[in-house]
């Protein structure tokens, strides 16, 4: 049934009200998500979509009981939201906002270590198992059930590559976006140990991006896997990152580029896609087999 | 955003952190006054760039004369391409010994770091580099602060005899970072000189994403990056002849290693954000397009919460502005309305990224 979400996910959308949460909420539910709640602060007693809508997550939790939350709550009121999630007690929390400041993240990051939330994002595009759940806001159109793990840093570049494998005829089990911020809840390594023990998953599929050392960190992970890893990296042709002064090039190890990331994988031994389309064509000679 | 020197400086003023007498000027003129009452100086541009000394944006005299002279003389210059339109004349002060001290965050570990070394100055990446024992790093928790303990193990190493002032520096450094939203807050080099500790140099770094709770008076010198970033889009500006605008930073990274693929060359990373809507499309075209170097534009988008029927408007708009060929992929959210709209008008779209890149190649190679 795919990873993080299923038939007995129950969802609460924080941010209802608002124009993105409103439309994005009325398309998970044509997508078969289960949304039990909706929540903006002083809008208690409202329907959104046949959604009820709740002046706090306490209320909400109280009258209907949700698992996972998802928040369209502007940058500046986010990280509130977020605590608001995980003091509620809600498992799973997935943050879309993009521009959340990152004092906020290292905030919200530490406190959710004594808690039982996960966090997916912020800036991230969401969950979505094909015939199951969406959480999020990737394309309904684009997905197509299957046997495929997918796990991105990119948005559109994520609805790019599973269009193409839905378009190709390779389906896919979940497809994650953790999220392209600089601190994010919930790392690589994260979701393809859940990939791995997932039993509708065959074959992953990882989209990694320059800057940061999120591609390496995952190499270790990915040799003692049994199940085989696709990785495409994108910003071969990105000029070196600019640095941050001094410290930023001292507290990465590394220098974050594209290339030096594809170099750490084929050394270990992990498939590269060049491309979209040579992603395709790698997937279908490892499923073929 | 990177702050100048002199607003780094001023913040650490204002917290108490030990910084050279010094004034800002605009013209040459005005460093004989100042330097009259400071004796010796150091004159510095202020840019935001890096590497002013080695390009020669800073320079130390002794005399009212000299100091106008040099103040001059930096004053006409520019550095990797930024007019130098104000000097930072501060009181000269000789350093007995040059640290390190700076906070930044740590991504992997979501904490601030506190990194220090007792070899400050320029060398410091190389000592990064080829002697990374020789730097002290220690996490901090983000909902605590630093505690006192870390202060003074760190103040310990980089000075005994002066960790009292030491110690203080750094509170108050976490301090500043913390409240101003810093991605880095940076103090290189730290000195010890005759009159005790001072911070000879500033350096902090604001995250984007907090500028709507900063404020910091003035801004980078405009250029094509600020006008997108006060959009609430990202724009680098590359040396090739193909501008790129797309939705998504993964997509654009992915858009422009494709056209490298087909042998073209990018002229610019332009994200217009998975959320863009008309006006930042309009905005995006016209920033792109004012690049001279520009012979072909290839706009990107796979519509999730853009709608493909609003870019294409804003495409509509602006199209008599534009005096290059355009490729335009839309897909997602309203993608039929979208195209439609743009066929109407003879302009050419296609369905995959792959197609984009090569159609736009192909254009930029027939209109040189």
């Amino acid at each position: 049934m795919g990873i993080l979400i299923d038939n007995h996910t129950r969802l609460l959308v924080q941010g209802i009200t608002g124009r993105e949460g409103s439309l994005q909420a009325k398309q998970m539910k044509d997508f078969g998500t289960n949304i039990v709640g909706g929540v903006t602060p002083g809008k208690d007693g409202q329907e959104i979509h046949g959604i009820p809508v709740f002046d706090s997550v306490k209320e909400a939790m109280d009258d209907t009981n949700p698992n996972a939350s998802v928040i369209f709550v502007p940058p500046r009121f986010a990280a509130d939201a977020i605590f608001e999630s995980i003091d509620g007690g809600i498992e799973l929390i997935v943050a879309i906002t993009e521009g959340i400041p990152v004092h906020d993240m290292m905030r919200v990051c530490a406190y959710l270590e004594n808690s039982s939330s996960q966090l997916i994002g912020p800036n991230c595009p969401g969950i979505t198992t094909p015939g199951g759940s969406k959480i999020g806001i990737m394309p309904n159109p684009i997905h197509l059930a299957g046997n495929v793990g997918l796990v991105s840093r990119s948005g559109t570049l994520t609805y790019e590559i599973i269009d193409l494998l839905s378009g190709n005829g390779i389906g896919q089990s979940t497809s994650v976006g953790i999220g392209g911020d600089q601190v994010i809840g919930t790392s690589f390594v994260d979701i393809l140990e859940l990939f791995e023990s997932d039993t509708k998953t065959d074959v992953i599929v990882l989209v990694g991006e320059i800057g940061g050392t999120a591609e390496e960190d995952s190499i270790d992970f990915m040799k003692q896997m049994r199940k085989p890893v696709i990785a495409y990296i994108v910003g071969v042709s990105a000029p070196p990152g600019k640095t941050m002064g001094h410290a930023g090039a001292i507290v990465s190890t590394g220098s974050g580029t594209a290339l030096e990331k594809i170099k750490a994988f084929e050394r270990a031994g992990i498939t590269i896609g060049r491309s979209p389309k040579d992603i395709v064509l790698k997937l279908t000679n490892i499923l073929k087999k | 955003m990177k702050l100048y020197e002199h607003q780094a400086k001023g913040i650490f003023s204002k917290y108490h952190i030990p910084v050279p007498e010094g004034s800002l000027i605009t013209k040459a003129g005005d460093a004989m006054e100042i330097a009259e009452k400071l004796g010796d100086v150091v004159i510095k541009a202020q840019v935001t760039a890096g590497g002013r000394g080695k390009a020669g944006g800073i320079a130390t005299a002794s005399g009212p004369e000299d100091a106008e002279t040099a103040a001059q003389r930096i004053l006409g210059m520019s550095i990797k391409g930024l007019p130098v339109k104000k000097v930072l004349i501060e009181q000269y002060r000789k350093p007995q010994k040059e640290m390190y001290l700076g906070i930044t965050i740590d991504r992997k570990a979501r904490r601030p770091i506190i990194m220090a070394s007792t070899q400050g100055g320029v060398d410091i990446e190389e000592i990064a580099r080829s002697s990374p024992e020789k730097i002290t790093r220690m996490h901090i928790h983000p909902l605590t602060g630093v505690h006192d303990y870390q202060a003074r193990m760190i103040a310990y190493q980089l000075d005994k005899e002066n960790s009292l002032t030491i110690y203080d520096v750094i509170k108050k450094l976490y301090r500043v970072f913390d409240d101003h939203d810093c991605i880095l807050a940076e103090i290189n080099p730290l000195a010890l000189t005759a009159q005790g500790i001072v911070a000879l140099d500033a350096k902090m770094v604001i995250d984007d994403n907090a500028l709507f709770r900063q404020e910091f008076g003035e801004e980078e010198s405009v250029s094509l990056e600020y006008l997108a970033k006060k959009s609430g889009m990202s724009y680098v500006g590359l040396d090739g002849n193909i501008g790129c605008i797309v939705n998504g930073a993964g997509l654009a990274m992915a858009t422009l290693d494709m056209i490298k693929q087909y042998g073209g060359e990018p002229a610019d990373f332009m994200d217009v954000r998975a959320g863009a809507n008309e006006e930042q499309v309009r905005t995006a075209l016209r920033i792109v397009s004012s690049n001279v170097n520009v012979k072909a534009i290839v706009v990107n988008i796979f519509g999730g919460l853009t709608k493909c029927d609003e870019v294409a408007r804003a495409i509509v708009d602006v199209i008599s502005e534009i005096k290059v060929p355009l490729v335009v992929r839309l897909a997602g959210t309203n993608e039929q309305e979208g195209r439609k709209m743009l066929e109407k008008y003879g302009l050419i779209t296609v369905s995959s990224t792959e197609e984009a890149a090569m159609e736009v190649v192909k254009l930029g190679d027939s209109h040189r």
